[in-house]
């Protein structure tokens, strides 16, 4: 089953390095955000583009990261129509293996995509003031989310018909929670009926304890650090209680 | 000693359509069994359900004395599947897709290069094997398609429609490949919509439409049942067509039909009908445009075998 499971991820990770797009979206994609915003809006939304990039980055990172969490509902839905899951099926390997091994795919995936943003961010002038330790938290923490929230997508990945379907459903779910948080602008400079949202808004709260991990300030008043993992902790848990159930149900009756 | 596959009674619906209607379907380890139908038959259906992709909802299967439902992952140790519509990973190379699966076979790495290796060459693919697999022609995928349900050297092969939309040149090598199975002692059922593709490959032949069998019979005894071969005449000139109606009407064994306004076809006992219109016809010096033997097709074999034109519906969801 472990075994099997990585030999999958294996394949989505090859895959990756196959196919341009793919590999686009980890790499060029949070490349080029991390320029737009920092350079052409960062002037006229902070002042200069030193003090946005340390805004700015931990947010492209999330953002890039939830974007990348829900292609794995398209990929699923993609590989059960063309047949190669009746491949797969009639395999002596655990039903679950090729789920789990498209999760742990997605893990090296996420790795590169921070990895590649936090190394550019950090030559165009990202100043990490934590302890290096923290870095490493703030990767867990964004992965973690990554993989409670992308049951969601297999849960739709799932139930559409076809991946067209997956990826315009997913969008609509992925859009205003990206950007109705403090991903690009402070929350306190945001409509009041919005800033209501906003706070309650897991992302907001992912974005909020990787700025506190990576440089040591908070956006949200009044939350500390440790209130804002506290809010992720608390969002994985009931993500995954809600969605890895559904999503297993939804796969098993289609697998 | 059990058959290699062995089911009974089997029944699927899906809604309101009966995709199987209690099937049996006996084939003994080392023969081959061709299953004949139309598009729509349930012939897919049965092979799913066969390699445990699908549960019946009556009926029991057996594939190595091992049930299908409740020893699933042992059958699935025994079978290879190579299905309807090529189920190889496109953004992965010929060579990537074997080892993934070898692996999943539990080989190790470098057991699975080797097989790989060996599977690729045998099917013609070694020059494409670093290439992906959405750069292969639709006979590549074929090949790689059956080469990947190989690796494991399954006892008990399926295949589903393994030529249908293959050129001919491309299907001659898909049969070799398959022959090359048989020798080596496999257990293969195969679907076909061709009557002459059953013959060329199989033992026996089972014919179902609607999800229910309405002929099983050798190849022989089954074109002894549907007249066996077809002789069809196009002559130069339209003139010649009653004279070459009486002929036939003579060397046939059923009132000659006109599938084409210039032509006539009836089927014929054996191949000495051939001989002797050809000999009538030189005889009495009419002039031939063409002259050919074939095996009836589908629409003919269900015609001798329930005496019932089939509707057409089935043959333009096929194309
Ligand atoms: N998953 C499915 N859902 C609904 N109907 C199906 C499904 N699979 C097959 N069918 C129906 O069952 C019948 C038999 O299908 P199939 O086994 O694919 O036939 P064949 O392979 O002989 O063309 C058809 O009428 C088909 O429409
Ligand atoms: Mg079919």
């Amino acid at each position: 089953m472990i075994r099997d499971s990585f030999i999958l991820a294996k394949r989505t990770v090859t895959k990756m390095f196959r196919n341009p797009e793919q590999f686009v979206d980890v790499t060029l994609q949070p490349i080029l955000m991390t320029v737009i915003f920092v350079f052409i809006f960062g002037g006229a939304i902070a002042g200069s583009t030193g003090k946005y990039v340390e805004f700015a980055l931990p947010g492209i990172i999330v953002q890039t990261i939830m974007f990348t969490s829900l292609t794995i509902g398209v990929n699923l839905n993609t590989d059960i129509q063309k047949g190669i899951f009746d491949r797969f099926r009639s395999l002596p390997i655990a039903r679950s293996a090729p789920l789990f091994g498209a999760v742990l795919g997605d893990i090296v995936r996420h790795s590169i995509a921070i990895t590649v943003t936090l190394v550019f961010g950090a030559i165009i002038g990202f100043e990490f003031n934590t302890p290096w330790w923290h870095t490493g938290l703030a990767i867990v923490v964004i992965i973690a989310f990554a993989v409670s929230l992308c049951w969601v997508s297999v849960l739709i990945g799932m139930l559409a018909r076809s991946s067209g379907a997956v990826q315009g459903l997913s969008f609509l779910i992925v859009f205003p929670l990206t950007f109705a948080s403090s991903t690009f602008v402070p929350a306190s400079t945001l409509p009041t009926w919005m800033q209501g949202f906003v706070s309650i808004n897991p992302v907001t709260h992912v974005i909020e304890s990787m700025r506190g991990l990576l440089t040591g300030n908070t956006g949200v008043a009044g939350d500390t650090l440790t209130g804002q993992l506290l809010w992720v902790i608390a969002s994985c848990v009931v993500l995954f209680a809600v969605f890895f159930p559904l999503a297993m149900w939804a796969y098993r009756r289609k697998i | 000693m059990t058959a290699a596959i062995e089911a009974h009674g089997l029944i699927k619906h899906f809604g309101k359509t009966k995709a199987l209607d209690g099937i049996d379907l006996t084939v003994e380890t080392g023969r081959v069994l061709g299953v004949l139908g139309p598009n729509g038959a349930g012939k897919t259906t049965a092979v799913r359900i066969l390699a445990t992709l699908l549960r019946p909802d009556g009926g029991t299967a057996t594939v190595t004395g091992l049930d299908v439902v409740h020893q699933a992952k042992a059958v699935r140790r025994t079978i290879g599947l190579t299905g309807q519509f090529a189920s190889v990973d496109e953004d992965l190379t010929g060579m990537q897709n074997l080892v993934m699966i070898g692996q999943l076979l539990d080989l190790t790495t470098a057991q699975a290069k080797i097989r790989a290796r060996e599977l690729l060459e045998e099917f013609d693919l070694t020059e494409a094997a670093g290439r992906l697999a959405k750069t292969y022609s639709g006979g590549m995928r074929r090949r790689l398609d059956l080469s990947a349900s190989l690796i494991g050297r399954p006892a008990v092969v399926y295949l589903d429609e393994p030529t249908t939309g293959l050129d001919p040149a491309k299907r001659d090598d898909v049969w070799d490949m398959i022959r090359v199975l048989v020798k080596q002692g496999t257990t293969i059922l195969l679907t076909t919509q061709y009557l002459e593709e059953a013959d060329a490959l199989a033992n026996e032949i089972t014919v179902i439409d609607h999800g229910k069998i309405i002929a099983h019979d050798t190849p022989q005894g089954l074109k002894r049942q549907t007249g066996g071969q077809t002789l069809e005449v196009r002559p130069t000139s339209v003139d010649s067509l009653p004279r070459i109606r009486e002929l036939l009407i003579k060397f046939g064994t059923r009132e000659p039909e006109q599938p084409a306004p210039d032509l006539l076809a009836v089927p014929v006992a054996d191949e000495s009908a051939l001989t002797h219109l050809v000999a009538a016809v030189a005889a009495e010096k009419i002039s031939v445009a063409e002259l050919s033997l074939r095996l009836p097709s589908l629409d003919e074999v269900f015609y001798s075998l329930t005496g019932q034109k089939k509707k057409d519906d089935s043959k333009e969801a096929a194309a």
